[in-house]
C-alpha cells in the first residue's frame, strides 16, 4: 500500500514537472519503507521507467510529445550518465554540486521571473 | 540554440545527473523549453520521453552490475506511478502556460536548496 501510494505521488509530481519522480520515491523507500540509500536509488530508476512510459505515452495522445527533441537530447545523455556515475567515484564533487546548485537556482529564477 | 549545442547540453546533462544522482528531466525540461523554444508543457512532456534511455540503460546496471533494484517494490511504485502520471497530466494540460512554467521554476529552485541541503549533510 505505501509503495502504491508513493507510485502516485511520483507519478503526479512527474507528469506535472517533466521528471521521473526519484526525487519523491528516494527518500520515501528509505524513511518509510526502510530501504538502503542505493537500493533506494535502483529501485527508482526502475520504477521511473514505468512512469516515463506512462507519462509518454498520455502526453503523446494530447499531442505535447516531440520526439525528435527527446532524441536530441536523450540519446546523448545516455553516454554523459555513465561518465558521470563512474567519475561520481573518483571525484570530489562537493564544490561541483554547490555549482550546479547555483546554476538550477539561476535557470529556476528566469523561469519564476521571465 | 543549435542542434550541436542542444546535444552538448543533454550529454553534459547526464553527466551532471549521473554526479549528483538527480533525474535527467530536471537538465531536459530547462533545456527544451529555453534551448529549443519548446512551450512549456511540450518540454515537460518531451522530458518525459528523452529520460527513458537513461532510466532504461541505469536501471539494467544497477539490477545487473549491483544488484541494487528491488523490482517487487519497483513494480508496486510503477504500477502507483501510472495512476499518478493520469492526475498530473490532467492538472499540467489545465494550467496557463505560465503558471505552469513557474511552477516548474519553483520545483527547480527546490531541487537546488535539497542538493546542498545533501551535499552539507554528506
Amino acid at each position: 500500500m505505501r509503495l502504491l501510494l508513493i507510485g502516485v505521488a511520483a507519478g503526479i509530481l512527474g507528469a506535472l514537472f517533466g521528471v521521473g519522480g526519484g526525487l519523491v520515491i528516494v527518500p520515501a523507500l528509505t524513511v518509510l519503507c526502510a530501504f538502503e540509500q542505493r537500493r533506494a536509488a535502483g529501485t527508482s530508476l526502475t520504477a521511473v521507467l514505468v512512469t516515463a512510459v506512462a507519462g509518454s505515452i498520455t502526453y503523446a495522445f494530447h499531442g505535447n510529445v516531440d520526439p525528435r527533441a527527446a532524441a536530441l537530447v536523450g540519446v546523448p545523455a545516455v553516454v554523459g550518465v555513465v561518465a558521470g556515475t563512474s567519475l561520481q567515484q573518483r571525484i570530489p564533487v562537493r564544490g561541483l554540486a554547490y555549482a550546479f546548485a547555483a546554476l538550477l537556482a539561476v535557470v529556476a529564477g528566469r523561469l519564476l521571473i521571465g | 540554440m543549435t542542434t550541436a549545442l542542444v546535444i552538448a547540453v543533454g550529454l553534459a546533462g547526464g553527466v551532471l545527473a549521473g554526479l549528483f544522482g538527480v533525474g535527467g528531466g530536471i537538465v531536459f525540461v530547462p533545456t527544451l523549453a529555453l534551448g529549443l523554444g519548446l512551450s512549456q508543457l511540450d518540454a515537460e512532456a518531451t522530458s518525459l520521453l528523452a529520460i527513458l534511455p537513461t532510466a532504461a540503460v541505469g536501471s539494467w546496471r544497477q539490477s545487473r552490475r549491483y544488484g541494487n533494484v528491488d523490482l517487487r517494490a519497483a513494480a508496486f511504485v510503477g504500477v502507483g506511478s501510472v495512476v499518478g502520471v493520469q492526475l498530473g497530466v490532467i492538472v499540467a494540460t489545465s494550467l496557463p502556460e505560465d503558471v505552469l512554467r513557474r511552477l516548474f521554476g519553483a520545483f527547480l529552485l527546490l531541487t537546488a536548496l535539497h542538493l546542498v541541503w545533501r551535499t552539507r549533510r554528506s
